[in-house]
């Protein structure tokens, strides 16, 4: 009986069948991005365990995290970070009721892109200017 | 007061069981997250040109640990339970989804006490 009440129920349009707008977009993402984070949280914490091997370890870790593919790795990394930080105090502002009119989710999302590519090009923009402060 | 049909009574299945403080310890490690993931990333970013003994000397001082182990702690936590919801989302099989939960669990558990554990031999060092 409840297996065929259960087939009988209405489904809803596959994900196809929408148009992607920012809503969804950004929602998407900040599932994405928190994938990147805990796979990340690998990286870092390793580099917690070369740091407590030895100098050796420390700077085998520094030249793989420094090479072009381990800095795509690392910036994508702290976009993600960034990303999610912006979005997650947007999604907390929600938990406390506020911002549900759609024209402010539209905006506070379009808030939250152009914050991510800020704060990223800062954080790097630091990361750079103390290269030069260790050298 | 209960609003579930009486054939969702008999099924057993649906929510109301754990899913509160689930949703609770997603938004209180989020908050605790947006200061120390900001301090975290920085100086990750900062040291990561910086020479072996700069590195160990950041890890010398009591606040800087403290702050480091709080925020492993944060983080995997917080990853675990995201990490959670989407695999409860994205896989139907039950005893599959219940593999990858426990799995998820106990590897965010162990890398944490990796992190906290190579934190305290800096320090203690």
């Amino acid at each position: 009986m409840s297996q065929s009440l259960k087939e009988r129920r209405p489904l809803s349009p596959h994900l196809q069948a929408y148009k992607i707008q920012i809503t969804s977009l950004l929602s998407i993402l900040h599932r994405g991005t928190g994938i990147v984070l805990y796979g990340g949280s690998i990286l870092w914490a390793l580099w917690f365990v070369a740091l407590a091997i030895g100098p050796q370890s420390y700077e085998a870790m520094q030249h793989f995290l420094l090479h072009p593919l381990g800095l795509i790795i690392l910036m994508g990394w702290s976009f993600s970070f960034f990303y999610h930080l912006c979005n997650g105090i947007r999604h907390l502002m929600w938990d406390l009721g506020i911002g549900y009119e759609l024209t402010t989710v539209r905006r506070t999302g379009w808030t939250v892109v152009i914050a991510s590519f800020f704060l990223t090009g800062v954080a790097w923009v630091l990361g750079f200017l103390c290269e030069r402060i260790w050298s | 007061m209960n609003f579930e049909t009486e054939l969702h009574k008999a099924e057993g299945l649906g929510s109301a069981k754990n899913g509160l403080p689930h949703w609770i310890a997603q938004r209180i490690t989020a908050v605790a997250l947006i200061p120390l993931g900001v301090w975290f990333v920085s100086v990750f970013i900062i040291l990561l040109t910086a020479p072996f003994t700069e590195a160990y000397t950041w890890l010398s001082s009591p606040w800087n640990v403290t702050l480091a182990i709080f925020f492993v702690l944060t983080a995997f936590y917080h990853g675990y339970l995201g990490m959670q919801v989407i695999l409860e989302d994205y896989v139907p099989h039950e005893y599959t989804r219940w593999v990858l939960i426990i799995g998820t669990q106990l590897f965010s558990a162990g890398m944490a006490l990796l992190a906290i554990v190579s934190i305290l031999k800096v320090f203690l060092s």
